[in-house]
Order: C-alpha cells, then sequence, then structure tokens
C-alpha cells in the first residue's frame, strides 16, 4: 500500500509537470494566433489583398488615321468572334463538330485551336473563329446556351476600309513581338496589335493610346472572379494625313496592274497629295497573323508588292534628270541657251562611242529643243565640260540623294555618284565617259521616285527647296506648315529657260506630245524619261528591237515628271513605271490623267480637315476585350 | 479467493443506467461541439454545401460516437487483458501495410480493407500506450525506475516505430515515441534518464538529419525560411500564415475567407483547415476552439489524476497527452511555428482516423473515468 501511494505521488508530479507544460505549450499557440492576428494583422491583410486583387489591362481605342478630309484609311471596328473556354466543354471535338454547323471550320482550325488547348491553362478563352458576319454572330448568341464552354465575344480590330489604295504608306499592324517591347504596359494584353510597318509603326506610340485598368478579384489559379473597379483608357490620337483618298484611288485604278510609283505634291507646301505604289497589299490580312502561303506570295511575287516603290524603289532618274544638267550649264556659263550643238545620234570619247536615243541624230540642238526632244548627244556635251562634281552638287541641291523623313519608313537615299564615293566603293578612279552616262541619267545615279517629285517641285516653284510632308497633323495639334523654304541660288531666267524647254516636251515635236494636257486653257509641263536596266548592246541596236517584245524583266523603265498648271505651277507629278518600256509610252499617259484628276480636284484649294471638330468624333469604345 | 476479496472493499457493481449517468456529459457536449465547429468548417471549404465533406464527416463523427460510448461503457478490467492481442494486432496491420498497402501522399501508409481504408499506425498509438499501461501498472515503485525494466518498454514502441518509419511517415512515428515515452515519464522512471535523453536528442540532430528524406529536409529548411521558396514548398506556409494574420481578431466572417475560396490556401480541408477557421473568425475563433480541446484534454488529466488504480492513470494521462500532441503540432505547423509535417487536427480535420483515434482514446478516458474507484491489483 505504500508502494501503492509512492507510485501514485509520483505520477501525480510528473503529470502536474505534464499539465504545466501543455498548458505552456498551448500558450504559446494562443501567443503565436495572437502575434499574427494582431500585431502582424495590417501587413498580412495587405499581403492577402495582393493575392487575391489583380489588376488587368484595357486596351485603349487605337487611333485613326484620315485622309486631309477626315476620310478613314486606317480605324477601328467591330469585329464579331468566338472563343472556346476548353474548362467550360464537356467534349471540346464534340463542340467544335456542332459549331462547324454554324459558321465554317476547316482542317486547319481544328489543329490551331486544338494546339492553342494544349499550350494554355484551360479557363484562358481560345479563339475559334473572328471576322464573323453579324448572322453568323446572331445565330451562335442563340444556340451558346447548347455549347457549353463557348463564349461569343465582340471587340474592336483595325480596319483599312480602302484596303490596298494606301497600304504603302500606311502600313500594317500586328502582334507584338519581342522586338516591339518598350515598357509599355499595354504590350503585355495579349493579343495587343502595335504598328509594324508604314506609319502605323512610326507612330505607334501616338497611336496607341493610354492604357485603361480593372480591378478583379481572382483565385490562386488566376481566374477572375469578379470585376472589382474599372478605369477607362485613353484613345490614341488619330493622324491626320495630307492626302487625297480620292486622288489615290483615280491614280490606283489608272495605274492597274503595273509595278509603279506614283507621288503628287504641292509644289509650294510640300503636302503629299497622291502617294501609290503598285501592286499594294490589302493590309486587312495582317490583323490576325497572315497565312504562309500569303506571305510568300507577296514575297515571291516579282511585282514586289510589299516594296514602297515611291521611296524604297532606287531608279536611274534618266532623261528627267537632264533639267538639273542643263540648268547647272547655264548656271555655270558652260552654254548659252541659243547656243546649238549638233547632233548626228553619236558622241566619241577616246576610243567609245555613246549613242542618242535617236538613231541618225536630231540636228542642231539648241537648249530648249534639246529638253523637248531629250536630245542625249547636246546633254553629253555639257555634261562633260560641268564635270560630275558639279553635276552631284547640283543634283543634291534638287533633292537627290536626300532622305526626307516621310515617316513610312524605309526611304532610300538613291545615289549621286562622286570620283570620291566611286574610290571609296571600288577602289577605282572615275573615268569621263561616266560622267558622260550620268549627264543623262544614267549611270550609278540612282534617284526614288519622290525625290524626282521634289527635284520638279523644286524647278517649278522658282527654285524654293520645298521638302515634303506627308503628315498633316497628330492628334490636334498641326505639323509645321508653310515655313519659308531657303532659295536656291539660281538665276530666275536660266530657270524659265528650263521650264520654257519643259513646257516645249508637251508640244510638237516634243517626247510627250501624245500626253499633252489642255484643261480650259491649263497646261502642264512636263519631261519624260527612259532608263535602262541593262546595257544596250551594238547587237541589240542593229536588231532594232522593240521593247514590247523583251521579257518584262529586261524593258527599261519609264519615268515621266511633271508640274501643273505650267504658267503657275502648284502641283507637281512623278511616275515611275517599272519596265514600263519607255517614258513617252508608258509614263506619260498616266502621268498626264493624274494630272487631270489632280488638277480637277484642286487638293490645295479645298479646306482640309478642322482639326477641333475632327476631335469631337465618338472617341470611347473600347479594344479587345483581352483576358 | 472470494469475489469480494479480489477487487477489494470498494468495490462497487453499477448498471448500465448507472454507467451512462455517471458519464461526464459536459466534456461529450465539447466533444460534440469541436465536432460540429469542424462540419462549419468543412461547410465553408465545401463552398458553402454540406456535401459532401461536411456530411461524410457528419456521418463518421455519428459512428465514432457511438463508438466512444461503447468503449466507455467497458469494464476498464476487460481493457487491461485486451492490451497485449490489440498490441499484436496493431502490429500486425503495420507489417500488413509494408506489403500490400496502398501508396499515396509520399508513402505507403493505408490498408484498403474494400469499404474503407484505414491507416495502421493511428490504432497502433493507442494500443502502445494501452499496453505501457499495463506493463507499467504490474511494476512496482522500485522497478519502475531501474534501467532493466525499461527493455520491455524501449522494445515494445521501437517495432511499431520503426515500421512507421519505414512507411516512411516521420510525423505519425515522433507522435507514437512520444507516446510511448511520456508514458514511461508518468510511470515513476528516473528523471536522469530524460536529462540525460534529452540532451543525447539534441546532440544527435546533426547525426538524424543523414537518415531523412530529401522532402522530409526540404520541409525543415522550408520552415527555418519560408520566404526563400515562396513559391515552391514554403508557400503552404506562406499563405497559411497570410490567411491567419489577415483574418484579424474577429475574422473576415462565415464562409467569406478569401484566402481559402480563392484557393490560396493548401491541402484546406485536412492538415490546414485550422487556417480557415481562424481567417473567417480570427483571433476570438482560433482561441475559442484552442479553449475547448484544453479543457477536454485538461479534463483527461484530471481523470488520471483522480484515478485509483495505475493502470488508468497512465491510459488516460498518456492517451491525452497524444491527443494534445495531435492538437499542438497540428496548430503550431500551420502557423509557421513547426514543420509541416502533415498532422491533422482531430475532429475538426477532413478524414476518419484521426477522428477515430480522439474519439476511441476519449471512450477508454471516459472508462477510466467510471473505474477510478476500481483498485486493480499489480498481479492482474
Amino acid at each position: 500500500m505504500t508502494q501503492q501511494m509512492s507510485r501514485y505521488k509520483t505520477f501525480t508530479r510528473r503529470a502536474a509537470l505534464l499539465a504545466g507544460a501543455q498548458g505552456l505549450l498551448a500558450t504559446a499557440l494562443a501567443g503565436r494566433l495572437y502575434y499574427l492576428g494582431v500585431i502582424e494583422a495590417d501587413q498580412y491583410e495587405m499581403l492577402a489583398e495582393d493575392n487575391r486583387i489583380s489588376i488587368r489591362l484595357l486596351a485603349p481605342r487605337r487611333g485613326e488615321i484620315v485622309d486631309r478630309y477626315g476620310e478613314a484609311i486606317a480605324t477601328n471596328r467591330q469585329d464579331y468572334r468566338v472563343f472556346l473556354i476548353p474548362e467550360q466543354a464537356h467534349d471540346i471535338r464534340e463542340t467544335l463538330v456542332s459549331l462547324g454547323q454554324i459558321i465554317e471550320l476547316n482542317a486547319r482550325d481544328h489543329q490551331r485551336i486544338e494546339r492553342q488547348i494544349s499550350r494554355q491553362r484551360s479557363f484562358l478563352p481560345v479563339t475559334v473563329a473572328q471576322g464573323l458576319s453579324w448572322e453568323d454572330f446572331a445565330r451562335l448568341n442563340v444556340e451558346t446556351p447548347e455549347l457549353p464552354g463557348i463564349q461569343p465575344d465582340s471587340g474592336l480590330t483595325r480596319w483599312y476600309p480602302d484596303a490596298a489604295t494606301a497600304s504603302q504608306v500606311v502600313g500594317y499592324v500586328g502582334t507584338a513581338s519581342e522586338d516591339d517591347l518598350d515598357g509599355d504596359p499595354l504590350l503585355s494584353i495579349p493579343g495587343f496589335k502595335v504598328g509594324k510597318s508604314g506609319l502605323e509603326s512610326t507612330f505607334d506610340r501616338q497611336l496607341r493610346g493610354r492604357a485603361g485598368s480593372r480591378r478583379v478579384e481572382v483565385n490562386a489559379y488566376g481566374r477572375t472572379i469578379r470585376e472589382l473597379a474599372r478605369t477607362e483608357g485613353l484613345a490614341g490620337d488619330d493622324v491626320t494625313l495630307t492626302l487625297d483618298m480620292g486622288l489615290q484611288r483615280a491614280i490606283a485604278e489608272r495605274v492597274g496592274e503595273e509595278a509603279a510609283g506614283v507621288v503628287v505634291m504641292d509644289v509650294e507646301a510640300g503636302d503629299i497629295y497622291g502617294y501609290v505604289s503598285s501592286p499594294a497589299y490589302d493590309p486587312n490580312v495582317f490583323n490576325h497573323g497572315i497565312s504562309r502561303e500569303n506571305w510568300q506570295a507577296l514575297l515571291q511575287d516579282p511585282r514586289k508588292p510589299l516594296v514602297d516603290k515611291c521611296v524604297s524603289g532606287q531608279y536611274p532618274p534618266g532623261s528627267t534628270f537632264k533639267m538639273v544638267v542643263a540648268l547647272a550649264a547655264l548656271h555655270h556659263g558652260i552654254i548659252g541657251p541659243k547656243k546649238t550643238i549638233y547632233c548626228n545620234g553619236r558622241h566619241r570619247l577616246g576610243d567609245n562611242v555613246w549613242h542618242c536615243w535617236r538613231r541618225g541624230g536630231h540636228g542642231a540642238m539648241d537648249m530648249e529643243a534639246a529638253l523637248a526632244q531629250s536630245c542625249d548627244v547636246y546633254f553629253y556635251q555639257i555634261a562633260l565640260e560641268l564635270g560630275i562634281e558639279r553635276i552631284a552638287s547640283w543634283a543634291e541641291r534638287f533633292g537627290l540623294g536626300e532622305v526626307f523623313d516621310l515617316g513610312v519608313g524605309g526611304e532610300a537615299k538613291g545615289l549621286v555618284p562622286t570620283p570620291g564615293w566611286k574610290f571609296a566603293t571600288t577602289g577605282q578612279r572615275w573615268v569621263g565617259g561616266e560622267t558622260l552616262n550620268v549627264g543623262i541619267g544614267q549611270g550609278a545615279l540612282l534617284a526614288t521616285p519622290l525625290q524626282l517629285a521634289v527635284m520638279t517641285s523644286r524647278l517649278a516653284n522658282g527654285g524654293h527647296m520645298v521638302v515634303p510632308r506627308l503628315v498633316h497633323a497628330i492628334g490636334t495639334v498641326p505639323f509645321p506648315q508653310n515655313p519659308v523654304w531657303p532659295k536656291l541660288d539660281i538665276d530666275s531666267g536660266h530657270l524659265a529657260i528650263i521650264r520654257r524647254g519643259m513646257e516645249k516636251v508637251m508640244e510638237q515635236r516634243g517626247t510627250a506630245y501624245g500626253s499633252r494636257l489642255n484643261i480650259d486653257g491649263v497646261t502642264m509641263a512636263g519631261k519624260t524619261g527612259t532608263s535602262q536596266v541593262r546595257r544596250i548592246t551594238q547587237a541589240h541596236r542593229d536588231s532594232n528591237v522593240q521593247q514590247a517584245d523583251l521579257p518584262w524583266k529586261e524593258r527599261h523603265h519609264a519615268l515621266f515628271v511633271a508640274y501643273a498648271p505650267a504658267d503657275k505651277p502648284r502641283y507637281a507629278v512623278s511616275v515611275l513605271i517599272e519596265h514600263g518600256g519607255g517614258g513617252s509610252s508608258a509614263a506619260a499617259p498616266v502621268g498626264r490623267d493624274v494630272m487631270a484628276e489632280v488638277l480637277k480636284r484642286d487638293p490645295a484649294n479645298r479646306p482640309a480637315i478642322d482639326l477641333r471638330l475632327a476631335h469631337n468624333r465618338p472617341a470611347g469604345g473600347l479594344g479587345a476585350s483581352n483576358e | 479467493m472470494s469475489e469480494g476479496a479480489l477487487f477489494g472493499p470498494r468495490r462497487m457493481k453499477s448498471t448500465l443506467p448507472q454507467k451512462l449517468a455517471n458519464l461526464n456529459w459536459f466534456v461529450i457536449l465539447l466533444l460534440v461541439a469541436i465536432a460540429c465547429v469542424g462540419f462549419a468548417m468543412l461547410y465553408s471549404v465545401g463552398g458553402g454545401r454540406f456535401d459532401p465533406w461536411a456530411k461524410n464527416q457528419a456521418i463518421r463523427f455519428g459512428v465514432a460516437i457511438i463508438l466512444m460510448l461503447g468503449i466507455a461503457l467497458v469494464d476498464l478490467r476487460y481493457i487491461l487483458a485486451l492490451a497485449w492481442p490489440a498490441y499484436l494486432c496493431g502490429l500486425a496491420l503495420l507489417v500488413a501495410v509494408e506489403f500490400i498497402g496502398v501508396v499515396g501522399m509520399g508513402g505507403q501508409r493505408w490498408l484498403d480493407i474494400g469499404f474503407m481504408r484505414i491507416q495502421p499506425s493511428e490504432p497502433m498509438k493507442i494500443a502502445l500506450v494501452i499496453l505501457l499501461a499495463r506493463y507499467y501498472h504490474g511494476l512496482n515503485q522500485w522497478q519502475a525506475s531501474r534501467l532493466y525494466y525499461l527493455i520491455v518498454p524501449i522494445c515494445l514502441t521501437a517495432l511499431p516505430l520503426l515500421l512507421i518509419i519505414r512507411q516512411p511517415d516521420l510525423g505519425t512515428a515522433l507522435m507514437l515515441a512520444a507516446g510511448g515515452i511520456v508514458v514511461v515519464f508518468l510511470a515513476g522512471a528516473s528523471k536522469w534518464l530524460f536529462i540525460g535523453g534529452g540532451l543525447a536528442g539534441l546532440a544527435a540532430i546533426p547525426i538524424g538529419w543523414g537518415f531523412l528524406h530529401d522532402y522530409q529536409r526540404q520541409r525543415i529548411l522550408t520552415f527555418l525560411s519560408p520566404e526563400s521558396d515562396p513559391l515552391g514548398a514554403g508557400y503552404q506556409i506562406m499563405q497559411s500564415k497570410i490567411a491567419l494574420g489577415s483574418g484579424g481578431v474577429s475574422g473576415k466572417g462565415f464562409l467569406m475567407g478569401t484566402q481559402s475560396h480563392l484557393n490560396f490556401l493548401p491541402e484546406m480541408k485536412t492538415d490546414f483547415i485550422f487556417t480557415v477557421l481562424a481567417e473567417e473568425f480570427g483571433l476570438v475563433g482560433g482561441l475559442t476552439i484552442l479553449s475547448l480541446y484544453m479543457v477536454v484534454l485538461f479534463y483527461a488529466l484530471y481523470v488520471a489524476m483522480t484515478c485509483r488504480n495505475q493502470f488508468g492513470r497512465l491510459l488516460a494521462s498518456g492517451l491525452a497527452f497524444t491527443l494534445f500532441l495531435y492538437v499542438f503540432i497540428n496548430i503550431a505547423m500551420v502557423m509557421g511555428m513547426l514543420p509541416v509535417v502533415g498532422v491533422p487536427l482531430p475532429m475538426i480535420s477532413y478524414g476518419g482516423s484521426a477522428m477515430l483515434t480522439m474519439m476511441v482514446s476519449f471512450g477508454l478516458i471516459l472508462s477510466v473515468s467510471l473505474n477510478r474507484k476500481l483498485v486493480i491489483p499489480r498481479g492482474q
């Protein structure tokens, strides 16, 4: 019994110790609970909110690109599309099959959808189809309750109403890639579109606008439970161009399928009214990602639809350059305006012979006649006496070799060759014969149609160094307009002789007589040009091959520059037709028709868009509801 | 020897209604209250639905409480007599799990017996305490303090311990060992044994580290600095602390826990259910449930201390301590005070094993309480 009692005492003592320890540990738990729930509560509350609340960006409406009268060139349009949310669909394949009875889905769509489903988390929507018609969309909405996981949706996508008419100017948009990332949070929105080429790319930041946001409650897997608050974004600025879309369409129609570049420019203000590179492409196909076949077709087309011929295409200007050579010759006193040079069809230098385009020659030519009939021999002679350095210097004064930063991107510099340039690039010395070639706008000399339009404008406006521009305003802020252009050091008498020569081009015996223009007494002055694509051999010369018989790739480029009205110039036009054959036959008629359209529309004297009014158009609207 | 001589002068033969009347119904009510808190939390975790978790748990509790009352009415001497068979059965099940166990949750712990899965390590915890209580019941004070008499308890504990470590389930193994050690301690083993053992344990930590599995080491490392791995193993602890802390004093309200309802919390319906409770009911709710547990466990210790026989004393206190370990480890774990070891909160966490352990234990404790005036001779 004593042992029993002793056992009992030991137990009681130790059990009390154990109870005390348990009590202490329980107190520690309570203390920890107090520490977390009271002392540190604020911090954990914040962390819990961080967990729960996610900020999602809202895409703003992309700014429009409009012509000088406010006509939309690039705008946004309601796009009807349909998403599939994989986790809500009972059987994805079956759902797609039933969906296929309402809208068209081919095998490739099925593949694409399945690939995308396997790549992302199952509560994220997969685009099944977009660009649906209103009828299909309406039918879909009726059928949705029977198709779990299918979600019709509408949002804004870029839309170019006139598809190809200004594609080279405006460019296109596409999904932002790695290279486009510039720190703007908008770009992190899946499927957000940024400008990929042309003005869309150059003015992307202004067009893009500012992101809106919505605060949403999300669960641990990132799925949105509900929306808590919403801030709308700021729509992008509209960009107003100097273009006249009516004129654009007329030019595009006139040029047709030719590979051509046409620039229409205001000789005083520098505004570009027409800017057509042909063939064009449809920028709308880039919106949702262009298919590989379409892209290959564009790349492989020999007429190169993706190349902007107005600023990226570089061509020997041919005879359209002769005005610059003539003006330089007058300026430096190489030749008097009335002094004649006899053309017998050939010019001998050393052991070589240079031919005039006209077999048998033109006979005695003064300057006006030499321009009117584009006599090569006359220009061989004065070019030789001028020397290449002086020719190059005058070419540059008229805009050759210059980049004007229109904003369309890809502007080429052209090439004004000099002995220094030749030595630096080939290590060889300049030879006199090359000066002869440059004298008639051939050889290494290269210019873009834009540069030729600038050259023509500067000849027409009395030697003022006008600079072209394409952007009229961004948002409500107009681009600087009508600056006082610096004037070239040219004798106005000399210029008058050149202009008289250009007028004679359009008269009897002139190279573009067939394309003369006379609308209510308004006439035009111009100059044709034909530039060789390949060297003309003696064999060719003897065989008397017609340009039309040659393969397209081997024909000459056809050029034509003109201004009108001849007596009071306002518009300059430059036309280039790749492998057109000849300036007189191919380019001049296009130039005449374009100029007739310009004169009829007279964009310089029609009021352009009122920018204040322009911005009162509804600006709201939300971008794609990207989730 | 007559019956009267065997059971002593204080023997009372109670009838069934008397026994029922003598049960401590207040404690039983508290147990029901704890279970009801569990149903409420499972209802919340289920997104405001009884089906399936809260409902299943309620059905299990219904079975468990009947089992508890049944055990409570059993005469303590029968339990004493069943100590060895129970232990051997438990051991057999542990061996069986080694060969035909179901693999799941990173270990081979379950036996599938058709209509339900059982985790043999759970009944083993109880069986070991019963057997050790019986063993020490048969020793006198002098014997209990001798090292020689420690050989049997060490073997009895080591056998199931090694089997459980092999599964591997370190948390359960440690709890089993702790339950055994506490019985030995209360029975009167030399205090130097525990002081020396504690120091040796500390010294063995670096060696023990080498025997741990990678995931076990990871849990301990994560416990020491959860912020270092916020998306990996530290995620659970971080999210749990955020839920607890953001609950504040009064909580976010029933069914309003953002951490739980938006799925930021891991293992919500099982190991981390205390977190759900503290997020929705705050400090007040957490302290309330902690107090409920402490009251019933202190009641068990009270039963032990007022019991007249050594077997009942050791049984009730050993079981009470085992249950306390459950509660403490689970709550300490979700609050980031211990590594994540996968110990459920008995009665509240979804699942039957821990609930059965708790209810069977309380059945035994109640039986001790009914038989506390019973004197059982050592030789029995």
